[in-house]
Order: structure tokens, then C-alpha cells, then sequence
């Protein structure tokens, strides 16, 4: 079975966000890590190329230091990686992403593309269902089991109240969420290996692509930083009354209850 | 500019989000001054037509035919797209729900759209609208402008105001050529549940690891079910297994917006807090005077929650029965 995973590099979710002087979010001063849900897609190829033999390919639309999320997922078990890297993509959105995806995927030999639900610093959930579109493949998004029954996809997927069972003909897209897998911490021995595998990069121009390929749809015009929420009234001493100081509270002043 | 509000159901029911997105799509199409259109399609499903209606709708394109009793991605996708070619609408609004999330993406991939997801808010300025949105897990929120002719946006459920607003609510039948379906639902499992959906309640009781053990949830489970609220649970309850992953709030569990959250037992982390940072109100309940989430709540109490929620479910049943 042949297996590609898109993987992004995003901040760690503990980061403090802020802006550098072009006004953009600043990426210099903060851990990056791999996406977490795409941890747990990189796992679930794992565990099915374990399984059923094959390879797993690990692709990246990222910068330069995106290598070191590759080479994570190179310790757990990836066979392959591959990272595209542009200054041209600066304001890349996941249209362009989808588009940069898709034509390097056009180029390869593939059972199942596995993503994550979405990626956690701009959180959209759109590369998946995109890609799938663009490749016109079959998709299933937010995916917390999967099964190969007879060369088919058995997957369930979350809905609200309850779950779906979809099946597919392979390939397809599937968006993987928590609760699938637990993901492996590799021993030193293999980050060690893992730092000698090659990376293969490429631009937008090895690609084939232009600017105009890849311009995105969407404009960001500000970034907003909400108030942090204060301290409010802090309740302390004998239960009975602290209950009723606060059901007061929620009844005639925030009005809830 | 035309307005298209994508009617979401199942087995005849719409969720919340769905009268959020009408009613929202009803707020653009008044200060355009132009007609708002409803997309709604499934088996049987004429009779939300007055609902719709009543959200504001005044032109229902209806697409009921067996083919689409149950949700599927390339049917449905292949229905709303005709809708957009047909009526070519400057927006198109859905809810962020498991149906908003997988068809929203695929359809403006196919349309060639610009796509805000996860909105909390809009500002309308003349013919141009700025949508706001949540990044890095609420730490920075972002205005953005789409450039694409079709704008389409999903809402964060619970972020709009359901207004009741009459619409012409004229039905009319639609029909769409539909592909042969590869990826197939095949099964609906329901969780049998009297309590409300998540991402839907005005109320969420929520438990962390200070419960100390999965039976602890039943206190919390007492205490949203005399408030008629939805049960939460932090990671650290999800993963210790006394809470399914469903029930998760956070980072990389369900994003919620209630009028109240209580949580109890739970420190606050920023994961956590990436899940309920935004509700309107948040009670702590936790015995350590410096945890997190005691220097953000709004109301914040210091003990022992199985000694503060049993007297809480008490005293909320005694004026619940004072009130009846
Ligand atoms: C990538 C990533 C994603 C994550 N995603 C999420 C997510 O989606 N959701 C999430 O919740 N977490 C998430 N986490 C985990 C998060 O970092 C915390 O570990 C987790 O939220 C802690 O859960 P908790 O507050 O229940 O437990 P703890 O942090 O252990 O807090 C327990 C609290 O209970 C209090 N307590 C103990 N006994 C009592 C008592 N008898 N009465 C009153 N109070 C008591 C303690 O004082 C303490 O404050 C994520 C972490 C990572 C790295
Ligand atoms: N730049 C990227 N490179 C490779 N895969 C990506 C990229 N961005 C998003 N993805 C994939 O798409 C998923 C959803 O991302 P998003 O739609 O941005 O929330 C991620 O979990 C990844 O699997």
C-alpha cells in the first residue's frame, strides 16, 4: 500500500503569538512542531504500512526549517519526504496550498492521502476537501477509525450526536482526528538515523507553477488581539453560602440560570 | 449582492447553526437590499419551508428526493454547487458543523471560492464585507477580505443571533444532476442522548482530572441535568477514558461558545482554553487558589468540588422548584 501524508509544521500550541515588523505573525521566536492531528496521520500510515507492507511518503508545503518536522516523521517509520519550499508562498492560503499539493501529487503513485483535521495555527479545515476536489478523489474528514475491508476504506467518522460509517474505493482523501491512534515517540536511535535521510525539495518553478497558479484567495487586512479576560469575584468559605452568593450571581446578574 | 444560506438538516431537523446561518443570510440580504435564498436538500423535507421562512427566507430552492435521505459529501456538494452556478450569489453562509466542514471546503474548490471558516463575526460595508476569525486557537483573531466573486463562510455555532424575521418563504422545486457516490455512508450510529449537543448548549458543565475518577462524572452529569446543560471534559478525562473523545473540549477537542461554563476540577490549560476561552461566562470550581483558569473566570470559587457540587445541585433544584 502505497501512502502519502500531507503534514504542516505549526507553532506549538503553548506559543505566544505576536507580530514582527513587517505586521505579520511572528514564526522566528516560537517552537514549531508538527501538526498534532497530523502526528496522528503519520501514525495511522505507519501502523498501515506495518500491517499491509508498502511505504509512506510524508509531503510539506513549508519553509526551510519545515526539514525538522520531516525528519520527525522520518524517526517514526516514514520512508520518504519531500518539502516545497517558495518565498513565493508567503501568503499562501489553502487554495494555494491545495494547488501546490495537488501537482505534486499528480506526479506520484498513491492508495490513500492521509491529512490531519486541520491544522492548529490558522485552523481552517479546508486542504483536505480541497485536495480531494482538485484530485477529484473521494474524501472523509474528521476520521477517528479507519479499516482496509477488502481493498476498501472502512472509516467512522464524528458527527454531532453520534458518528458516520463511510466506505470508499481507494484511493482517498481521509482527514484524521484525535482518538484514532496513540502516536509513538521514537527512540534516539532513530532520530539519530533520521537526520542522515534525504529530503527531497523543490520550488514552485521545479514544480511547474507560477505565482498566478498559487495566488490565494483570501486577504488578511488585520490581526486582532482579544482582551485577555480578567480576573472576575473569587468566592471562598462555608459552602451553602458561597453556592448561593454564586446562583445569585448567575440569576440577576449574568442572568443564565 | 445575493445572499445564499445553506439550510443544513437531518432526518428533517435542522441544528442550531442552520437558523444562525438563515438568520445572519436574512441581517446581509437587508442591508443589501436584496432577497435572501435557501438551499435546503434532503427526503421529505418540505415541511422546514415555514421554519425557513420564518428565518427570513424568501426563495427556498428545494432539492427532496430519496437520493438524499442521508448526507452525502458528493451528492450534496454536487446540489449546492448547481444552486451557486444558478443563482451566482456575492455570498454563501453555512454553519461550521461536521456537514459545514466537509462540504464547504470541496465545493469552493469546484467553484473556484474563497472560504472563511470558523467565523464569529462579519462586518458588512457597503458591498464589501470583512469576516472575522479565530486563529491560533483564539490567541489572535484575524479581518479578512475574500477576492473571489462567490464568498463562501462557515459560522461558529452559538456566535450568531437567531432573530425571527418573516421571509417570502416561496418553495421552489430544484433538481441537480448527481454523481455516482464513491465515498458511502453506510451506517448512523446516534448516541442516545437527552442532553444538548455540545456545541449547541447554553450551558456546559464540564469535569477535569480533579474528579479523581470516571464515577466522579456523575455528580458533574447531576449538576447539567438539573440546568439542562451539555457535559464537558478536559483532555486529561478524555484520555484517562472516563469521558468518551466526543465530549472533549479544546484544542484538539470541540471549540464551544456558551452563555455559561462551569468547570470543574480543571486547571486551565491553554489548550483548554482554546476550547471555552470565549464563553460569556465561566465559573471555576477548583481547590487550587492559583490555577489557571481561577485568575480568568468570571466567577470563581475555592474548595472542594464534591463537597460545592452537591450543595450547587441542591440549591439549583430549589429554586428551579420554586419556579415551577
Ligand atoms: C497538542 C496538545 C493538545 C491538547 N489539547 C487539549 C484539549 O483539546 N483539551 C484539553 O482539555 N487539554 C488539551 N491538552 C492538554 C492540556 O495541556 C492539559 O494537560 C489538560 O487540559 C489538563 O486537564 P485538567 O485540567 O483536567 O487536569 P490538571 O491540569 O491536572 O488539573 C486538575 C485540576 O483539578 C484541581 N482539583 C484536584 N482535585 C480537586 C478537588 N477535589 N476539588 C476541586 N479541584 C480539584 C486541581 O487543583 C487542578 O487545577 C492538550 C495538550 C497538547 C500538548
Ligand atoms: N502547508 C501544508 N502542507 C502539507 N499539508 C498541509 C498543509 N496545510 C494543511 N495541510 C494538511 O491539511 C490538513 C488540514 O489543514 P487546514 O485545512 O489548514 O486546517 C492538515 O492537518 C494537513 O494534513
Amino acid at each position: 500500500m502505497k501512502i502519502v501524508v500531507c503534514i504542516k509544521q505549526t507553532f506549538d500550541s503553548e506559543a505566544s503569538i505576536s507580530l514582527n515588523e513587517t505586521g505579520g505573525i511572528d514564526d522566528q521566536s516560537v517552537i514549531q512542531i508538527v501538526n498534532p492531528y497530523d502526528e496522528y496521520a503519520v501514525e495511522e500510515a505507519i501502523r498501515l504500512k506495518e500491517k499491509y507492507g508498502g511505504e509512506v511518503t510524508v509531503v510539506t508545503v513549508g519553509k526551510e526549517n519545515a526539514r525538522k518536522a520531516l525528519h520527525q516523521c522520518l524517526a517514526m517509520g516514514a520512508d520518504h519526504t519531500l518539502l516545497v519550499n517558495d518565498p513565493q508562498l508567503e501568503d499562501a492560503d489553502s487554495h494555494t496550498y491545495a494547488v501546490v499539493l495537488s501537482t505534486v501529487l499528480c506526479t506520484m503513485d498513491y492508495d490513500l492521502i492521509l491529512c490531519g483535521r486541520e491544522a492548529i495555527d490558522t485552523s481552517v479545515s479546508q486542504v483536505p476537501s480541497r485536495l480531494a476536489e482538485r484530485l477529484d478523489l473521494p474524501q472523509i474528514n474528521m476520521v477517528s477509525h479507519l479499516e482496509i475491508v477488502e481493498g476498501n476504506v472502512k472509516a467512522t467518522r464524528d458527527i454531532e450526536g453520534g458518528s458516520e460509517i463511510v466506505e470508499s474505493a481507494l484511493p482517498a482523501v481521509i482527514s484524521v482526528q484525535k482518538g484514532i491512534n496513540e502516536v509513538r515517540y521514537p527512540s534516539l536511535r532513530l532520530i539519530m538515523r533520521a537526520k542522515k535521510m534525504a529530503i527531497k525539495t523543490f520550488s514552485l518553478a521545479d514544480l511547474g507553477l507560477t505565482m498566478d497558479d498559487v495566488a490565494p484567495y483570501l486577504s488578511v487586512e488585520e490581526y486582532i488581539f482579544p482582551e485577555p479576560r480578567k480576573e472576575g469575584m473569587r468566592l471562598k468559605g462555608e459552602v451553602n453560602e458561597v453556592v448561593t452568593q454564586l446562583i445569585q450571581h448567575l440569576r440577576h446578574e449574568v442572568k443564565v440560570l | 449582492m445575493t445572499v445564499l444560506a445553506f439550510a443544513e438538516q437531518r432526518n428533517g431537523k435542522m441544528p442550531k447553526a442552520a437558523y444562525e446561518a438563515l438568520s445572519q443570510g436574512r441581517r446581509i440580504a437587508d442591508s443589501m437590499e436584496d432577497n435572501l435564498y435557501v438551499c435546503l436538500v434532503g427526503n421529505n423535507v418540505s415541511g422546514l419551508a415555514e421554519e425557513i421562512a420564518a428565518c427570513g427566507g424568501d426563495e427556498i430552492l428545494m432539492c427532496d428526493s430519496e437520493v438524499f435521505s442521508s448526507y452525502q459529501t458528493e451528492t450534496y456538494a454536487a446540489v449546492l454547487t448547481a444552486a451557486i452556478r444558478e443563482l451566482e450569489p456575492g455570498i454563501v453562509l453555512m454553519g461550521y458543523t461536521s456537514m459545514g466542514k466537509d462540504i464547504a471546503p470541496r465545493v469552493a474548490e469546484r467553484i473556484g471560492a474563497g472560504l472563511i471558516s470558523d467565523c464569529t463575526d462579519m462586518e458588512v460595508k457597503g458591498n464589501e464585507i470583512y469576516f472575522i476569525r479565530p486563529m491560533y486557537a483564539g490567541k489572535v483573531f484575524t479581518r479578512v477580505r475574500v477576492r473571489t466573486p462567490v464568498k463562501i463562510c462557515t459560522l461558529r455555532p452559538n456566535n450568531f443571533r437567531v432573530d425571527k424575521k418573516q421571509g417570502k418563504g416561496e418553495l421552489r422545486k430544484f433538481t441537480a444532476e448527481v454523481p455516482e457516490v464513491r465515498a458511502k455512508v453506510t451506517k448512523i450510529k446516534v448516541q442516545e442522548s437527552k442532553r444538548p449537543e455540545l456545541t449547541e448548549a447554553e450551558i456546559i458543565v464540564s469535569g477535569g482530572r480533579g474528579l479523581g475518577k470516571a464515577e466522579g462524572f456523575r455528580i458533574v452529569e447531576e449538576v447539567a441535568d438539573t440546568l439542562g446543560a451539555a457535559v464537558g471534559a478536559s483532555r486529561a478525562a478524555v484520555d484517562a477514558g472516563w469521558r468518551p473523545q466526543q465530549h472533549q473540549v479544546g484544542q484538539t477537542g470541540k471549540v464551544v461558545t456558551p452563555n455559561l461554563y462551569v468547570a470543574c476540577g480543571i486547571s486551565g490549560a491553554v489548550q483548554h482554553l482554546a476550547g471555552m476561552g470565549s464563553s460569556r461566562c465561566i465559573v471555576a470550581i477548583n481547590k487550587d487558589p492559583d490555577a489557571n483558569i481561577m485568575k480568568m473566570a468570571d466567577i470563581s470559587i475555592e474548595g472542594d468540588l464534591y463537597k460545592i457540587l452537591p450543595e450547587l445541585e441542591n440549591q439549583i433544584r430549589e429554586f428551579k422548584g420554586r419556579e415551577t
